[in-house]
């Protein structure tokens, strides 16, 4: 590792909690794509997905076999519109679930939702390229 | 953006905004959820980014070190990597598709290559992984291009004084990979010997290969 070191989140007292958190989700969600040491991620933001799960889960949001159900259906639902399932958009189904389940379980609800993504839209659009993307109050004032 | 529009895959990069900075649909929605959940007190940034970072090399296909190996092992490759790193890249069938245009930057004992970049989608993931935590932050963005000798220093890395240090900014267009030295006593090894040596940190330039024969 470089320079620096990262500051230390509750769940996060060292990798290996991470991972063994990840291994009780392997056990108790199929299908999530891994290699011989576990999960593996196409894109970062399937690891940003993945890791809001293992978090939610942490603070019991909801059960493993409820995030089990709830992704099962997502991806019932998206193979019935013609979903190759090819494991490709494993991870979009993921995030569907992810935003059903917090919208159900009432952690927010699917106007929030809505509002946030149009101002972190409105945050990229406004940030010169090279620099950090960050969400500022007055993104959610914008519209267009 | 709330819908679940059929939305291209992620990799399309679009350039509407000329100045501006894009984020996809399902970066959207991610960073959207991250917000809400982190101002509501259900996750701490930190957790999130402590359970990424455990996967920090298992995101992203990887290809670097098995193009660097092959730059190594085949002149012809070599050369046409130099000379469009996306079009060469996209000769070989096993790698997937690079977005926006790569360009290739070949170390020499005269010359070494650093790249510099920020938080910003245009990271070249596909060839590196996810950019470690120490890349995305504002301390190396500013040190490496007023005193790049001195970052590469905290890395452990020492050039000869009379070495050239060439530090490369990512723009919207253009992303770079840095080709590496190939390490002395790897004489007759094959493509995937050598792409064991290749580290993520030598093809940003803050880092060298492994040398043969040291533990992984």
């Amino acid at each position: 590792m470089g320079p620096g070191s990262r500051s230390q989140g509750s769940l996060g007292r060292d990798d290996q909690l991470g991972t063994d958190a990840a291994q009780r989700a392997r056990e108790a969600v199929p299908g999530i794509p891994h290699d011989t040491d576990g999960p593996v991620f196409r894109e970062p933001w399937e690891a940003q997905a993945f890791a809001m799960a293992l978090a939610l889960h942490e603070r019991r949001i909801f059960t493993w076999p409820e995030w089990a159900a709830t992704l099962a259906d997502e991806i019932k639902r998206a193979q019935a519109a013609g979903d190759p399932d090819t494991g490709e958009t494993y991870y979009r189904h993921w995030l569907n679930a992810l935003e059903r389940l917090v919208a159900e379980k009432g952690v927010t609800d699917a106007v929030t939702l809505a509002r946030y993504q149009h101002a972190w839209d409105h945050a990229a659009d406004r940030t010169p390229h090279g620099e950090p993307i960050e969400l500022q109050p007055h993104d959610f004032h914008h519209h267009d | 953006m709330a819908q679940d529009h059929d939305h291209p895959h992620d990799d399309d990069h679009h350039h509407d905004h000329e100045h501006g900075s894009e984020l996809s649909e399902m970066q959207i929605r991610v960073r959207a959820l991250e917000s809400i959940l982190t101002e509501k007190g259900y996750v701490e940034p930190a957790a999130l980014d402590a359970i990424i970072e455990a996967y920090e090399t298992k995101i992203g296909p990887h290809n670097g070190a098995r193009v660097v190996a092959k730059a190594w092992t085949d002149p012809a490759f070599r050369q046409a990597l130099l000379k469009d790193a996306t079009k060469a890249i996209g000769t070989l069938g096993h790698v997937s598709r690079v977005g926006d245009h790569l360009v290739a930057v070949e170390n020499t004992a005269e010359r070494h290559n650093m790249v510099v970049c920020t938080l910003c989608s245009c990271y070249p993931w596909e060839m590196l992984g996810l950019p470690p935590v120490w890349y995305k932050a504002a301390p190396y963005r500013s040190r490496a291009v007023k005193d790049p000798r001195g970052v590469l220093a905290d890395f452990g890395v020492t050039l000869p004084s009379d070495t050239e240090i060439r530090v490369w900014d990512s723009t919207a267009e253009t992303r770079f990979l840095v080709l590496p030295m190939r390490p002395n006593g790897t004489e007759g090894w094959s493509e995937q010997q050598l792409a064991e040596l290749v580290t993520r940190d030598s093809m940003i330039g803050t880092g060298f290969p492994k040398a043969p024969g040291s533990p992984s």
